[in-house]
């Protein structure tokens, strides 16, 4: 069984949600039951090739037994099992929290959404795994055609929203096979490693530039890097909250995975690479300002928080464009934080939500007395989207300050600077409001009252909280014992 | 005449933009989002032509002859089952937003969600 880890960890989700529409008809217990041991054997899988690969190097894995360049093959480094592992456990999570949300739903409805979670799940683990190109966008359209169907759950703003979602994700996704088309008319394979060796003479041919323009396009798109972001605030703001929760904390960070895979393992991080990072920088630096500044004009909660992710893609294109040893390890270590990070907030403003159904800022009055673990899960999170330490958000913008200091991208470090101050600005308006401001004494009394949401989505909000401050106390063991692994110079 | 295939799947993918972009109606998007992967799948299929050579049927090929590069048809085989699925969550899209709002006219449902 071992040997087939890395088949497993992709097979078991996506084999367990054609079985889910039918089992929730029978119990929607089972279903959910079903679904919890899909992922924790996901995770579980997930972790022990993490931890294989640390201590033995690279895990090449044929499926089918046909060996590359004929058949595709899976290749787990410390970057692509370390995803896996970052992805099944926010899966693990979501799915644990989506419970209470579910409570009221139609037996076919919570089939359907369980299936279409794991097809997600599965979709990206199958990203983050394979070492084939086309077997890529396989893995892209898997994930993001179920993604599309969840987000349509939310109700009617929700399906415009998806419809939109749909048909810009789809061209995004279009402009990447169109870009794997020019690379294989190139080179005439398909298989990443396969790839970046017989790409070298040819780096600086028209067609490798136009396939690293329409990759860099495509997946623009995915993580909503700046100019391209038009699809995301309406998508998380009325997708069902645990949808949003998820693809705001890992889809937009696997999408930025298969930029750095292709940019810096396959294509070498030179030639036509290096104008594509500038353009990502710039466009990051723009994202970062932007974002903020759009963040703090909203009143929703959920608006704002959405904005707030294309602010922080942009981090990460910032530290990816910068192409140093600091600015990558940066860029890796702000994905883990922000997939903690939102994921956790994004828990807590569906959990205020789905109980007391505000969303509007302004109302958050008095709200720490309400749900007093739920917005101290807020504070730990908006602690560290601020970047104070010793969360996990410090670590990752000073790796990211010192990594523009050391390539002198001046304009960068104000950048990261000043949108520490807009970020503080928007996360302390609702600090503020939940525990600063107080009720006249009759609105007090209905408020105030045993209101804190249940324990199944309490505990991994929690957990996110608390990984909040252990990420960013272990900062230096994560950096020295995974991301060093997940360099483009550490694996070759 | 290599070229006139590449100039077609060009033309598609522009066509498609076009209509993405600037058509309000529906359907009409769907339609643009299809042609744009009509497009890259004729694309697709291009790059593995080669001037005179049979399908790659083994078993089939004469002795000799000369076959056209397999992979690409694979690729293309897959990419249309997945603008299939595209095509018919789209269009389910579609129908449940005219049932609710009436119209197909993205202008008018943005209005009405307002």
């Amino acid at each position: 069984m071992t040997e087939h880890t890395p088949a497993l960890i992709v097979l078991v989700p996506l084999v367990s949600a054609l079985l889910l529409p039918i089992l929730a008809l029978v119990s929607k217990v089972l279903a959910r039951g079903w679904t919890l041991v899909a992922l924790l054997g996901t995770h579980a899988g997930s972790v022990s090739t993490l931890i294989y690969v640390l201590a033995n190097g690279r895990w090449h894995y044929y499926l089918g037994g046909w060996a590359p360049p004929w058949g595709i093959e899976y290749v787990l480094d410390p970057l692509g099992a370390g995803m896996a592992t970052l992805v099944s456990f926010l899966a693990l999570l979501v799915a644990f929290y989506s419970g209470p949300y579910l409570k009221d739903a139609a037996p076919l409805k919570t089939g359907s959404f369980y299936a279409l979670f794991l097809l997600v799940t599965a979709g990206l683990l199958g990203m983050v795994v394979t070492g084939d190109v086309f077997n890529l966008f396989v893995f892209l359209e898997i994930s993001a055609l179920a993604t599309y169907g969840l987000v349509a759950m939310g109700g009617h703003r929700a399906t415009v929203a998806a419809f939109r979602y749909l048909i810009v994700g789809t061209i995004g996704a279009t402009f990447y096979l169109l870009g794997i088309g020019y690379l294989y008319a190139v080179t005439g394979t398909l298989n990443m490693a396969d790839l970046a060796e017989r790409i070298m003479p040819l780096l600086n041919s028209q067609a490798v530039v136009v396939a690293v323009a329409l990759i860099l396009a495509g997946f623009g798109i995915k993580m909503a890097l700046f100019p391209l972001h038009g699809w995301l605030p309406d998508t998380y703001a009325y997708a069902p909250a645990p949808v949003t929760t998820f693809i705001s904390a890992v889809m937009g960070k696997v999408a930025i995975y298969v930029l750095y895979r292709v940019f810096y393992f396959i294509l070498g991080g030179t030639g036509p690479v290096l104008p594509a990072l500038t353009v990502l920088g710039w466009a990051g630096a723009v994202g970062i300002l932007a974002g903020s500044l759009m963040a703090i004009a909203q009143r929703d909660f959920w608006r704002m928080l959405a904005y707030s992710s294309i602010a922080q893609m942009g981090y990460i294109a910032v530290g990816l464009s910068l192409g140093n040893m600091m600015g990558i390890t940066g860029a890796l270590l702000h994905i883990l934080n922000h997939a903690v990070v939102k994921g956790g907030l994004f828990m807590v403003a569906g959990g205020v939500f789905w109980r007391t159904g505000i969303r509007d800022i302004p109302s958050f009055i008095q709200m720490s007395r309400r749900m007093p673990m739920s917005m101290a899960v807020f504070v730990a999170a908006a602690l560290s989207m601020i970047g104070i330490p010793p969360t996990v958000g410090f670590f990752s913008k000073w790796y990211l300050v010192l990594a523009s200091i050391e390539a002198s991208a001046w304009p960068f470090v104000i950048v990261i600077v000043v949108s520490s101050l807009l970020n503080a600005v928007y996360f302390f308006r609702i600090i503020e409001n939940s525990y600063l401001r107080f009720r006249t004494a009759e609105e007090d009394e209905v408020a105030v009252g045993g209101t804190e949401l249940p324990a199944t989505m309490l505990v991994p909000m929690v957990v996110l909280g608390v990984a909040v401050f252990m990420l960013g106390v272990l900062s230096g063991e994560v950096v020295t014992n995974i991301i060093s692994f997940a360099l483009p110079w550490g694996t070759q | 005449m290599f070229e006139a295939p590449l100039l077609a799947a060009a033309g598609l993918i522009i066509i498609g933009l076009f209509a993405v972009l600037f058509k309000t109606n529906l359907i009409k998007i769907a339609i643009g989002v299809t042609l744009i992967e009509s497009g890259v799948n004729l694309f697709l299929i291009t790059t593995g032509y080669r001037k005179g050579a049979v399908a790659p049927i083994y078993t089939l090929a004469p002795e000799g002859q000369q076959m056209v590069l397999p992979t690409p048809q694979a690729l293309t085989l897959t990419a249309i089952v997945i603008g299939f699925a595209t095509t018919a969550l789209l269009l389910s899209l579609a129908v449940a937003l005219y049932k609710h709002h009436g119209t197909l006219d993205a202008r008018k449902i943005r209005r009405l969600r307002g």
